[in-house]
């Protein structure tokens, strides 16, 4: 086999590993992907009747379901890269690790695996979020190509706040911190365009609002999903999930590396 | 795999290493022969662990050179790392698989491929009497049988150098003689062992050479038998009825040291049973009556007292803890 054969299947079996400790903890797994479904059942049922009619004249709950279903998909992402930094935590303070290091192996095989491994769930935890939407009566004049950009812009998203949590578990000194840390991640959504229109913000918070990186993803989800213009939110979204995947994965490979080098913990 | 050179298998000369301001390895240097058990013997803190984690390429060391099966750690640590086996003494198995997945990692990670790979998790699991255990989680393994599954996976790339940073510590007596006759095997089978231990019996049943280390110098160094003459403190303790019976066995034996007040007399002897035999034999036909007697073998107190000058092993927290992650 090539380097780059040995790199594709150490990753592989990092990657099974990985899948497998999701089935095996399941209670983690469940409560990552169960906490978007409750989020999105409080919003449409407890305020989405006096948000939906935020919205404009004569619209309601069911408006307000369409309109906040790319904020949940966003709450999803945050809520999966939990995970994956608490997994980085629990790999780095266990004694496995050091027998990964000892042996013959990628040397990034073992983050691969972790990065892939989230990427899946997350991917499978959009699938059960949209299908509780469709229950609850979400509807959507997106077509094939519309859903498959919208979960492309997302997946990429994914992606670089998969790296920054494989980064965060990394630097964490134990599993506590290492779930606390990516918490912030969860409100962003809630800082931005995800539940309600930035322009009802005041100053200094709309701006970071409108600013910050959920933002643009949102509003390109949301404008996929409805059929309206997508204009620049695209190009900001995909800037933004490149450079913090690009940033976070030099760190992550700066920490992990600087760990082997002189063990100071 | 085996001998056909004379390269050794651990060649280590000048190594150093301090954490921040403390010294933990001073000029550590050691070989252990290819096949051979060499046992590194020491107190908590002497610099035990570090010295596996230098040599098994985890963490680099300030200064000296080594060579594992030929391969310098340096210089091609991956080449090192396709000849060793390391079992740290916190274990390294995936908690959250079961045993012969633990195994079926290593063999995919070796690239052996799926029907060796497969063959050789049985042989394992058969090896280490693990097989009924082998789809059960970890959470219901024993120590001894966690140990156990952590060698199996250490020997999954059939290395010829293994690493066993206290491989009992912890165990039960039954499970440490098991752990004791799987060394033995291994051994025997060719592959050259560094074990670090806390407890001289284990060094002396295993070790082919030991060399003691104290506060990151290795103070002494040879086969079980050179340091053992080395170390005093071997003896054996007389408990008469009486001073009578004390004071003419004491008269008998010269050179052993009398308790009056407890009715001991404590003779020097290497606890071998033909020095024992001698001993009653030679009381017997003075007629001296001994009451009981019990034996004691060397301990690494004495070891200690005797190669470092008397100064009391001290537990140093602060070297521990760098050295135990």
């Amino acid at each position: 086999m090539t380097a780059l054969a040995y790199t594709v299947s150490d990753s592989r079996v990092m990657l099974r590993r990985n899948l497998k400790h999701q089935l095996r903890y399941p209670s983690m797994t469940l409560m990552l992907v169960g906490m978007p479904i409750v989020f999105l059942l409080l919003f449409v049922y407890v305020f989405g009747g006096q948000l939906g009619a935020g919205l404009g004249a004569h619209l309601g709950r069911h408006a307000y379901l369409n309109y906040v279903v790319p904020g949940l998909l966003l709450i999803t992402v945050a809520s999966a890269v939990q995970g994956t930094s608490i997994m980085v935590a629990m790999d780095m303070t266990g004694g496995i690790i050091d027998r990964f290091r000892t042996m013959n192996i990628a040397r990034a095989s073992v983050l691969t695996g972790h990065v892939l491994g989230s990427l899946i769930q997350t991917l499978a935890a959009f699938g059960v979020l949209i299908g509780v939407a469709f229950g609850l009566g979400f509807d959507s004049s997106a077509g094939l190509l519309d859903w498959l950009a919208a979960i492309g812009i997302l997946a990429l998203f994914a992606f670089a706040l998969i790296w920054l949590a494989v980064a965060l578990g990394l630097a964490a000194k134990s599993v506590e911190t290492a779930s606390n840390t990516p918490m912030i991640l969860i409100l962003l959504p809630f800082f931005g365009s995800g539940f309600v229109a930035t322009a009802t913000m005041p100053a200094g918070l709309r701006q970071f609002a409108e600013y910050q990186p959920f933002t643009p993803v949102t509003d390109t989800v949301r404008a996929l999903l409805t059929g309206a213009a997508v204009g620049h939110h695209a190009i900001a979204a995909i800037a933004w999930s490149v450079g913090i995947a690009a940033l976070s994965y030099l760190w992550a490979l700066r920490l992990y590396n600087r760990r082997r080098a002189t063990e100071a913990h | 795999m085996t001998g056909q050179n004379s390269t050794p298998g651990i060649v280590a000369s000048g190594v150093c290493k301090s954490f921040s301001a403390h010294l933990v390895l001073d000029n550590v240097n050691l070989t252990a022969d290819e096949g051979s058990i060499f046992a590194l013997l020491g107190p908590n803190g002497a610099g035990k662990t570090t010295m596996v984690r230098i040599l098994s390429t985890l963490i680099p060391a300030d200064s000296g050179s080594m060579q594992i099966a030929g391969h310098d750690v340096v210089g091609d640590p991956d080449g090192v790392r396709a000849h060793i086996g390391v079992t740290g003494q916190f274990s390294a198995v995936d908690n959250l698989l079961t045993g012969r997945e633990n195994l079926r990692l290593m063999t995919d990670l070796r690239h052996l491929g799926r029907e060796a790979g497969q063959r050789r998790i049985t042989e394992l699991l058969e090896q280490f009497d693990l097989t009924d255990a082998a789809d059960k989680p970890l959470s219901v393994y024993s120590g001894g049988m966690r140990r156990r599954l952590d060698l199996a996976m250490t020997l999954v790339g059939q290395p010829s150098v293994i690493f066993l940073d206290e491989p009992t510590t912890g165990l039960d007596p039954a499970s440490r003689l098991t752990m004791w006759q799987i060394v033995r095997q291994l051994s025997r089978s060719g592959v050259t062992i560094l074990l670090t231990t806390q407890y001289l019996e284990e060094a002396d049943q295993l070790a082919d050479r030991i060399a003691v280390l104290d506060q990151g110098r290795i103070v002494a160094e040879g086969t079980p038998d050179e340091l053992k003459r080395r170390i005093p403190g071997g003896h054996v303790r007389l408990h008469f009825a009486g001073p009578e019976s004390l004071r003419s066995a004491a008269e008998l034996l010269p050179a052993a040291a009398p308790d009056p007040d407890e009715l001991v007399l404590q003779v020097p002897a290497d606890g071998t049973v033909d020095s024992l035999r001698g001993l009653l034999d030679e009381l017997h036909q003075a007629r001296i009556d001994v009451e009981r007697l019990s034996i004691h073998t060397p301990d690494l107190d004495d070891v200690f007292f005797a190669v470092t000058g008397g100064h009391v092993p001290e537990e140093n927290p602060i070297a521990e803890g760098v050295a135990a992650r």
